[in-house]
């Protein structure tokens, strides 16, 4: 069971999650400082400017003297190359902090991932945990570091130009920031209207590419259904939600900016209107009525940019604490510190304290649920000598993958215990079990890169002729060097580029170059045709020979190689023998098997 | 499209009007400053002149000076309204066109030809779909107005600094055209370095996806260290792409910034010299450092637009290049005859690329309610033959016919509605189970449904799940086993009473007592239908009224499953080797061949 939810982002300021994330942050302590007070000195200058305006008009238009006005240029020229600097750092230094978040912590889930147990992939969707790593983790670290620019900044900004005015002339700056208060409240209503339709607006995108996903995925189906018109209207209904959704949301944007400028341009007026009459009584100069008035000009930016961050951050806490509850998600199967201490971890083993494995397992009164109200195993006991094959039948959801994934610890057993050589497997480390089980899936998954890349999976010190030994083995090798690129071949993303047979027998030769101990099939051959299957057969027993393994397949030929068959149903082995003991007993594997061949 | 292009150009009008009024202000502001609270000889028109005399002169206006505040909050709330229209028309145009294109690719994609889908890479094609078609709603949307928008400013601010000074109108143009070139140039230039970054990101998130997807496979063979560091380096690839992007760019925004600082303090320095010396007033000078600001703005941004003005045309001819696929032909005036089962083949052959064959002079009859299995190996050409007969491929030379009709003679959506073809892989919808088997006849009632699912043995599968026939399949839903999606597939292919019905593999994943089941249920209930096998398991062949054995794209032997068993080749062999289990029960001596 796969559960797909889109989580609702808590509205509330959560101080522990930020407090958690800025631990993520110490490695860039130093930058944030810097990047901080690059700030302040990008907000002071472009502070500094009207009254730059206001200096030349009082002390050179007005008067129309000369005098000063090369050196003011040349002090105008020192504070251009200051600011070009400011700017050159503030961008490439939170370029830096963004980045190195983003790998930072995309780092840290992409181990965590590693750990977890297969119980976190059932329940968890793959795109779900893509979308943390990629969109979440984006927008996180450009919260953070451009966050911080434009927060400092504005901030900076915003009392520079106040106390500039006010001491220039409070009378004539209370006026004029008279309209600020109204202003800053639209901004912050309007950019978290905005930015809540533009999530909107995304998640409808996010359900037409799905639609086009499945449009293009299911084209042949579509085709033999004759179900392109019904399609085509299903498909409407999303792209016109699309069309209204972003033209609301268009249309929250386009109110901000003229609804913010009017305000402005009221301070802009009252300045104007006292300011003028007030100059003409001589209460201050033409050169204050420039600067303030491209001061109200200026304080516009800041304001816009700071309620735009202050709506960001909680779309950012949200991804925040997705990508942190990914993070600190624990695995369900976890080796204890002693074992680690002795075996060493998954990315560091010990190879020279583990014991050679013998293949011997044995279940004694395993239960097993994925969920509390579920039994899906209960009081199972089961012993396997080392080298014996066991072949699995049952329907679908009677508990084979179930025994096989217990057995290779891929879930542990929620009562009773499985012993690996007559240990508990628990006193052993995950990957001494894991490096030594070979498991072939039915939909076999190979990943982008050669033929020979993909082969080498199973054991990355192989050489050349020990991994032609194997595609041999699985007559693999044959259809490989047919192609111009032979063992170099791309495979494509996923295998695509090869059938599903091909694909087959080349994750048989990767599971075969690994030499593992224990060996899985599971429904290996159901996609090979009959007679490759049989050469596959003879290559599968000459290669289990030795080696504990269990098959899980619905093909006769398969089992009956086996030596000893389980038969189950409901979680329970109902049959068990070899295929010639079964047959006499006449029970449920005899009806299955004369059922395939009556005639 | 005609409504979209109403809509730009008012959207690009009522920008132009908007940028009209945000240039006015800063004239009403010059004014006040030097011919109303200064004492500036008036040049204005004469009709506001008149209005000016009318209100009582400019000591009245001094007096009231809110009436001047009073015109300059009208003039930006006339440009807010002009900006929110342009706000609005272009999102609706944009959108509109947007809307427009999905909607035509998507039914385009749909008609394409089945062999289009079996060779193109779903990962580009959604790519394409998705990504170009928002590259190109975003330029829509935002800076195809705002081209017009700059050129409009450009020429609008220049003539009245003109009007107002020529030489300060030279100087404070002087820049200008180097911003822009250095913006273009700058812009064209590292459009390498963001396709590089691109690409970074798109590899590691192709690990991260294979890795997810994979995870058995990782943890089967313990490599999660190797996935790790395989994934670190993407990782970091995609980190130091990107900060040497963000560095490039920083270093453009400084310079071009240095250029814009740079031009305005000439304004401001050359504009003091002049005003000090009375070749300029104080007001004038005021309007310049404005528009200079207002200026700067638009000539960078230019730069910009049209560098991604390059990729909004990259992604049109992405898309271009599927909607010039060539659709399937599904011209109305085809046949639409009732449809029959008997079937002829008459040395038909056919091949996928007019090089290589795939099927080599096919000729068999089938009568209607007849029952036809196919064997052969991968590559045969067994699922060419009847994807021929869905109509899903053209044959090139002999004839086959449906109740008589030529199959190229009749309808293409008449002809599929006839043929049940059920594919190995079948794909399910991310709709409830009910849904999915519903999907070729959307009026289905409960009953038919049921009625399917029981055919294809899987109702009471489905009642099993907690939420019964509701149930959603897919990647928010539940997860089926093979089996349960190929019986799934069958339901909803039963569901139209088709006269002829083909089954493509797709009983592979099924178990042999309920693939048995389903053979015999459509036997009693489906007698008149006309069926197709493709398996490798003798017992599903054994039962049809003829059996096809194929060979490199030719029938090789044909007969009753009786009548092949005698004769050596492909059927007996593989039938020997299922049925070593049959003989040995036979011969009770019971030798133990579990070890071959």
């Amino acid at each position: 069971m796969q559960k797909f939810k889109e989580q609702e982002y808590n509205k509330r300021f959560d101080l522990n999650l930020w407090k958690k994330l800025f631990t993520y942050l110490k490695p860039y302590n130093k930058y944030l400082l810097i990047l901080a007070i690059v700030m302040i000195g990008v907000a002071g200058i472009d502070a500094v400017f009207p009254l730059m305006n206001k200096h030349a008009v009082d002390n050179f238009v007005v008067p129309g003297n000369l005098a000063g006005l090369t050196r003011f240029a040349v002090y105008y020229g020192i504070l251009i190359c200051i600011q070009v600097i400011n700017i050159w750092l503030f961008i490439a230094i939170a370029g830096k902090i963004e980045m190195g978040i983003s790998y930072d912590i995309r780092k840290v889930a992409f181990k965590r991932l590693q750990e977890l147990s297969f119980s976190y992939y059932d329940k968890t969707a793959i795109g779900w945990i893509m979308a943390r790593l990629t969109s979440d983790v984006r927008k996180l670290g450009e919260t953070i570091a451009w966050g911080l620019v434009d927060m400092v900044w504005g901030f900076t900004m915003m009392s520079l130009i106040m106390i500039i005015m006010l001491t220039l002339n409070w009378k004539l700056a209370l006026i004029t920031l008279s309209v600020i208060p109204l202003l800053l409240l639209f901004s912050l209503y309007f950019q978290k209207k905005i930015l809540d339709a533009y999530r909107q607006v995304r998640k409808i995108n996010s359900k037409i590419t799905g639609a086009f996903n499945e449009g293009i995925m299911g084209a042949k189906t579509t085709k033999t259904l004759v179900r392109e018109a019904e399609n085509l209207n299903e498909f409407q209904v999303i792209t016109s939600k699309m069309r209204s959704s972003s033209i609301k949301a268009a249309i929250f944007s386009a109110l901000y900016l003229p609804i913010v400028l009017s305000l402005g341009s009221i301070g802009t007026a009252l300045t104007l209107w006292y300011g003028g009459s007030w100059i003409h009584q001589e209460f201050i100069t033409y050169g204050l009525l420039v600067a303030f008035l491209s001061y109200t000009v200026q304080f516009f930016e800041p304001i816009r940019e700071m309620a735009r961050v202050f709506a960001e951050l909680q779309s950012a806490q949200a991804s925040a604490e997705r990508i942190l509850s990914l993070i600190d998600t624990e695995p369900e199967i976890k080796d204890s510190q002693e074992i680690i201490e002795k075996y060493g971890d998954t990315f560091n083993p010990k190879r020279e304290n583990w014991p050679k494995i013998k293949g011997k397992i044995t279940f004694q009164n395993v239960s097993f649920s994925y969920e509390a109200d579920e039994k899906i195993i209960s009081n199972l006991n089961l012993n396997i000598k080392p080298g014996e094959s066991i072949a699995l039948v049952g329907e679908t959801g009677s508990g084979k993958s179930t025994i096989v994934n217990l057995a290779c610890r891929f879930y542990e057993p929620t009562k009773g215990k499985i012993l690996i050589d007559d240990v508990d497997y628990r006193e052993r480390s995950q990957l001494w079990l894991q490096d030594n089980i070979g498991y072939v899936l039915q939909d076999p998954h190979l990943f982008n890169g050669t033929i020979k890349e993909n082969i080498k999976y199973g054991n990355p010190n192989a050489d050349e002729s020990a991994i032609i030994r194997a595609a041999r083995m699985v007559n693999a090798h044959r259809f490989i060097i047919e192609f111009p690129d032979g063992y170099n071949t791309e495979v494509g993303e996923g295998g695509s580029k090869l059938s599903t047979g091909e694909k087959q027998l080349i994750s048989f030769a990767r599971a075969i170059l690994a030499d593992p101990k224990i060996f899985v099939l599971d429904e290996a051959t159901s996609s090979v045709d009959t007679e490759m299957e049989q050469v596959i057969q003879l290559a599968i027993n000459k290669m289990l020979k030795g080696r504990t393994n269990f098959i899980i397949a619905h093909r006769l030929s398969t089992i009956r190689a086996a030596d000893r068959i389980l038969v189950l149903r409901n979680g329970k082995i109902i049959e068990s023998g070899n295929h010639q003991q079964l047959l006499e007993k006449q029970g449920y594997y005899y009806r299955l098997y004369t059922n395939q061949f009556k005639t | 499209m005609q409504g979209n292009i109403l809509l730009y150009s008012g959207a690009v009008v009522a920008i132009c009007l908007a940028t009209f009024f945000s240039i006015i202000s800063p004239l009403v502001l010059k004014f006040t400053i030097d011919s109303i609270i200064g004492s500036h000889p008036m040049e204005i028109p004469v009709w506001i002149e008149n209005i000016i005399k009318y209100l009582g002169g400019r000591e009245s206006l001094l007096a009231n000076l809110w009436l001047v505040g009073l015109v300059l909050v009208g003039l930006t709330l006339l440009r807010g309204v002009f900006l929110f229209l342009k706000g609005k028309w272009s999102a609706d145009a944009a959108e509109s066109t947007a809307q427009n294109i999905r909607e035509k690719l998507y039914d385009h994609l749909q008609h394409l030809p089945y062999d289009y889908h079996v060779k193109s890479k779903t990962g580009d094609l959604i790519q394409r779909c998705s990504s170009d078609v928002d590259m190109i709603r975003k330029f829509l949307a935002i800076q195809f107005v705002e081209i017009g928008r700059s050129v409009f400013m450009l020429i609008f601010t220049a003539y009245i600094m003109f009007t107002l000074s020529v030489k300060m109108t030279l100087i404070a143009m002087a820049i200008i055209p180097l911003i822009f070139i250095f913006a273009v140039v700058f812009f064209l230039k590292i459009k390498q370095v963001f396709k590089l970054s691109d690409e970074a990101e798109a590899e590691m998130s192709t690990v991260l996806q294979e890795n997810l997807t994979g995870v058995r496979v990782v943890r089967a063979f313990a490599r999660q260290k190797f996935e790790i560091e395989k994934f670190e380096k993407k990782n970091s690839n995609y980190r130091d792409i990107t900060y040497k992007l963000i560095r490039l760019l920083a270093a453009y925004w400084a310079i071009s910034d240095l250029f814009c600082m740079a031009q305005i303090g000439a304004v401001l320095i050359v504009g003091s010299y002049f005003a000090a010396n009375n070749l300029l007033t104080l007001g004038t000078l005021v309007v310049f450092i404005t528009y200079e600001g207002m200026l700067l703005w638009p000539v960078r941004q230019m730069g910009r637009i049209l560098a991604d003005m390059g990729k909004a045309f990259v992604s049109l001819e992405r898309i271009q290049e599927i909607l010039d696929e060539t659709p399937e032909k599904t011209s109305t005036d085809k046949i639409k005859a009732k449809i029959t089962g008997d079937i002829i083949f008459k040395n038909v052959s056919f091949s996928y690329d007019n090089e290589n064959p795939v099927l080599n002079d096919i000729s068999f009859t089938v009568q209607a309610g007849q029952t036809v299995a196919i064997l052969g190996a991968t590559g045969s050409g067994k699922s060419s033959l009847v994807h021929l007969l869905a109509g899903l491929y053209d044959y090139r030379k002999g004839s086959i016919t449906i109740g008589g009709h030529e199959v190229k003679e009749i309808d293409k959506k008449w002809l599929r509605r006839n043929v049940g073809l059920i594919l190995q892989e079948p794909f399910l919808f991310a709709k409830t189970i009910k849904e999915n088997i519903s999907l070729a006849k959307k009026e289905a009632d409960e009953a038919e449904v049921f009625e399917s699912a029981r055919t294809a043995a899987i109702h009471d599968v489905i009642l099993e799940f907690d939420n019964g026939y509701q149930t959603f399949v897919g990647e928010k839903g539940v997860s089926l086993s093979g089996g349960q999606k190929q019986r799934i597939a069958i339901a909803r292919t039963l569901i139209n009473d088709c006269p002829i019905l083909i089954f493509d593999d797709s009983l592979s994943a099924v178990d042999t007592e309920t693939d048995a089941t389903i053979r015999q249920q459509l036997k009693t209930i489906k007698s008149e239908t006309t069926t197709f096998i493709i398996s490798h398991r003798i017992n599903t062949l054994a039962e049809a009224d003829f059996i096809l054995v194929m060979e490199n794209g030719k029938i090789v032997q044909k007969g009753k499953h009786q009548q092949l068993i005698e004769e050596p080749g492909m059927y007996k062999r593989v039938w020997e080797a299922q049925s070593m289990l049959y003989a040995e029960m036979n011969d009770k001596r019971g030798i133990n061949n579990a070890k071959i």
